[in-house]
């Protein structure tokens, strides 16, 4: 009985991590993501300076969640990494790239060309990389003996290619809702001009994934059409959400359009997790069958619920600290 | 030619963390380095104390904020090419490796953001608080981190049951048999690389002739610092290695080269040795001494490679070869530090051209011995990768074929290329701002990261302007 509280415990405060991360990294990588389609070059500093002082703390929720994975749930991590190998690589790339980016386009004037380019190609690639983890989730994996037996190139498939996109477009929606809220003027104009685009295209991959799910994994198609219906309440707000989003940037909401995405996001998120429970890796392996021994969970979730308050409390810190529009951007 | 995917995943794991480590060897020496600043300034008031302080929390923050860079690939490492080792790990390598990310996260939660912007914001106690606790931070940080490879080393506190370890004693595991002597190494490693470091720094300077008063307190502060440490940098060595003998003697014996155990074994001092013929070519040695110093008997049995069948035998050229050049640094880092004694008459230490130009190049010396260091007990080990327990063979990711693990690690390198290159470029910019005061800066400071500490422009043309101001 303690292994499944345990186990239950890890599987929430993983849940939470990744939530966390898509959540809050989203929006900075969308940034990145529109960053060649901004109107100019002082848009781009806003842009670049909303997020800059919080991303790291952003990623943190990535690492956090990769070393627990390992700790408490080792199955999903050695079965996962394996199967996403060169995957895994070009988001690691990706995520460095436009990680030194932030740091040298400040401190760079002849060469800041190089470095836009860095942060853009960077955060599209890692965002790429991250559907496709999704997609490849959705579509399973090939496992026998609970090891990873699938060529490299499995997570690339017509199915994985549109998730890729569609959380490219899903993270471009959060930046753009983020900018509506972090700026003013013309940047701010041009956020909410391009919002409701971004909106019918994350729409249109939800459609596309919805419609396609059911089709690539039995599992999900028994758990969506079988018995159970309560979960159908996760996509019904996800849409009233998307609805929100239209409404509040129709009547020019500064705050709205990026807490409505948020919640467009977390809904998604609940339904993806709906499809799959209590299966980490379906068919066979289950969030108790995929846990590390009881003694080594107990030990690291000590050190985690003391770190994690302070995570959270230094995170709204920062957010404090920040808050507001950004103004009086330099370099001239 | 077959490429194989273990021997592939060893370089590509080996080139990672080589890459990683230098930047936290260089941050644990130096956080302590910038918390004995603060203490001095606290203590005396003297402004010279605050001005080298100012200076050296930057280059901490670069160097900070690159390690943790190169740092997100290793998290992933575990799991894409040594997924069965992780597998079978991962009760005890999981939390362990966790420990050390919460570490890290709290420390740049709590502390590291007041140390590198809380300057003239926060009393100087609390500052001072700050630098002590992201120098314990980066030890604690060590500690995880070192322990776990010394499990790997000497396992302890665990049972294998069902191709799973599992801890039946958390402090026997992590407070194994090699640790105790690793963590002593490494953290006077990491004390020996900052102090090189400042020094070579402060001697150029000097050389330079800027903020002399302050260099040359960095540098005389460093030199006692080394004269003291260098040698028992050699002691402990000395003690570690007799460990190793202790728990691992085939990787003595490879350091060695001595294919069969004898007493009264000489030390090589060149050698090529041949593991097909099982034996050394050119052979140049110092009679009994290799048995003098492992066993600290003249005439001492040492163990030799063929105890053990050639296939369990370690890369016998590369473990000898890491070791010579390992040794041949810190032989060089007490030399220079004797010297620099003796230049102290009539000041000389900070005067004499040639010294401080041997310094300078002196900076590069620790991080050769720390990566040579590092090379020995890692391939030492080898066939095994969980020691006596699991070999690497056994430890790779099933799925993986050559040339994916090829692939990536061309990535890799040319991904941490252009990190490095930005990098240390970016460094010598802040270094050679040096310790001027703020420049004037038409931006507003925004962000609240490492590596924004640092102030110095990226191009030189932008840092020449500032330069001359």
């Amino acid at each position: 009985m303690e292994l499944i509280n345990l186990s239950m415990i890890w599987a929430l405060i993983i849940g939470f991590g990744i939530m966390m991360y898509i959540l809050m990294d989203g929006f900075d990588l969308g940034v990145g993501i529109l960053y060649p389609f901004a109107p100019d070059e002082e848009a781009r500093d806003v842009m670049m300076n909303s997020v800059a002082p919080i991303w790291d703390g952003n990623e943190t929720w990535l690492v956090l969640g990769g070393a627990g994975l390992l700790a408490a749930f080792p199955l999903v991590y050695t079965i996962l990494l394996p199967a996403l190998y060169l995957g895994v690589f070009l988001m690691l790339a990706g995520l460095i790239f436009r990680g030194i980016a932030f740091e040298f386009r400040f401190k760079s004037r002849r060469n800041r060309h190089w470095w836009n380019r860095a942060f853009c190609w960077g955060s599209m690639v890692a965002s790429f990389a991250q559907g496709v983890v999704v997609g490849t989730y959705i579509q399973g994996f090939a496992v026998e003996n609970n090891v990873y037996v699938g060529g490299p190139f499995d997570w690339l498939s017509p199915f994985t290619v549109i998730t890729g996109l569609a959380l490219m477009a899903g993270y471009a929606l959060l930046g753009a809702t983020w900018t509506i809220m972090k700026s003013e003027g013309h940047v701010q104009e041009w956020a909410y001009r391009i919002t409701p685009k971004l909106l019918m295209l994350v729409l249109a991959g939800f459609a596309v994934i919805s419609l396609w799910t059911p089709f690539v994994d039995d599992f999900v198609r028994e758990r969506w059409f079988g018995h159970l219906t309560l979960f159908w309440i996760f996509p019904a707000l996800a849409l009233l959400c998307a609805g929100m989003i239209w409404r509040s940037v129709a009547r020019r909401r500064e705050g709205q359009p990026f807490v409505a995405t948020l919640g467009l996001f977390l809904f998604t998120y609940l339904g993806l997790v709906a499809s799959k429970w209590p299966y980490l890796i379906p068919p066979d392996i289950t969030l108790w069958d995929a846990a590390s021994a009881p003694a080594s969970q107990l030990f690291l979730l000590l050190g985690v619920l003391f770190v994690i308050p302070v995570i959270l409390g230094y995170t709204a810190w920062s957010y404090w600290v920040f808050r507001g529009k950004v103004r009086g951007v330099g370099y001239h | 030619m077959e490429l194989d995917p273990v021997m592939l995943s060893r370089i590509q794991f080996g080139f990672v963390v080589s890459f990683h480590a230098i930047f936290p060897v260089f941050t644990i020496g130096l956080a302590s380095y910038v918390a004995l600043l603060h203490g001095l300034f606290y203590k005396t008031g003297n402004p010279a104390w605050e001005r080298l302080a100012g200076f050296w929390v930057k280059v901490f923050a670069v160097v900070f904020g690159m390690g943790v860079v190169s740092g997100i690939v290793m998290a992933f490492q575990f799991g894409t090419n040594w997924s069965n080792f992780s597998q079978a790990t991962s009760n005890f390598l999981g939390p362990m490796l966790s420990y050390e990310v919460i570490t890290a996260f709290f420390l740049e939660a709590g502390f590291l953001g007041v140390l590198l912007f809380g300057r003239g914001k926060v009393p100087e106690g609390v500052h001072l608080f700050a630098a002590i606790m992201v120098a314990l931070g980066t030890f604690i940080s060590a500690f995880w981190i070192l322990s776990t490879n010394s499990w790997m080393q000497t396992p302890a506190g665990a049972e294998l049951v069902d191709g799973r370890f599992h801890v039946t004693s958390w402090g026997e595991a992590i407070f194994n048999a090699s640790f105790p002597y690793r963590f002593t190494h490494m953290a006077l490693a990491s004390f020996l690389t900052g102090g090189f470091v400042v020094a070579g720094v402060s001697a150029w300077y000097l050389l330079i002739g800027r903020d002399v008063e302050a260099n040359r307190k960095a540098l005389s502060m460093c030199m006692w610092l080394l004269l003291v440490l260098t040698p028992v940098q050699a002691v402990v060595g000395d003690a570690h290695g007799l460990n190793t003998l202790e728990h691992q003697p085939t990787k003595v014996a490879a350091m060695e080269a001595n294919w069969e155990t004898g007493t009264g074994v000489p030390l090589l001092l060149f050698a090529w040795p041949d593991k097909e013929a099982q034996e050394n070519h050119f052979e140049i040695g110092i009679p009994r001494l290799a048995s003098l110093i492992l066993t600290h008997d003249i005439n001492g049995e040492v163990p030799g490679l063929k105890e053990v069948a050639p296939e369990e035998q370690p890369p016998v050229w590369f473990v000898f070869w890491s070791f010579r050049a390992m040794v041949a640094m810190g032989m060089l880092m007490i030399l220079v530090s004797f010297i620099a004694l003796w230049l102290r008459r009539g000041d000389r230490l900070y005067r004499s051209r040639p010294f401080l130009q041997t310094l300078r190049l002196m900076t590069i010396a620790p991080f050769i011995a720390v990566l040579g260091g590092w090379f020995v007990t890692e391939s030492g080990r080898s066939p095994w990768l969980v020691y006596g327990m699991m070999t690497q063979a056994e430890a790779v990711t099933p799925s993986l074929t050559g040339w994916m693990v090829l692939v990536t690690l061309i990535g890799y390198v040319a991904v941490y290329a252009v990190v490095f290159l930005c990098g240390g470029y970016y460094l010598t910019r802040v270094v050679r701002q040096g310790m001027l005061s703020e420049p004037p800066s038409d931006e507003v400071q925004t962000a609240m990261r490492p590596l924004s500490a640092a102030d110095a422009t990226f191009e030189a043309d932008a840092g020449r302007t500032l330069g001359s101001q």
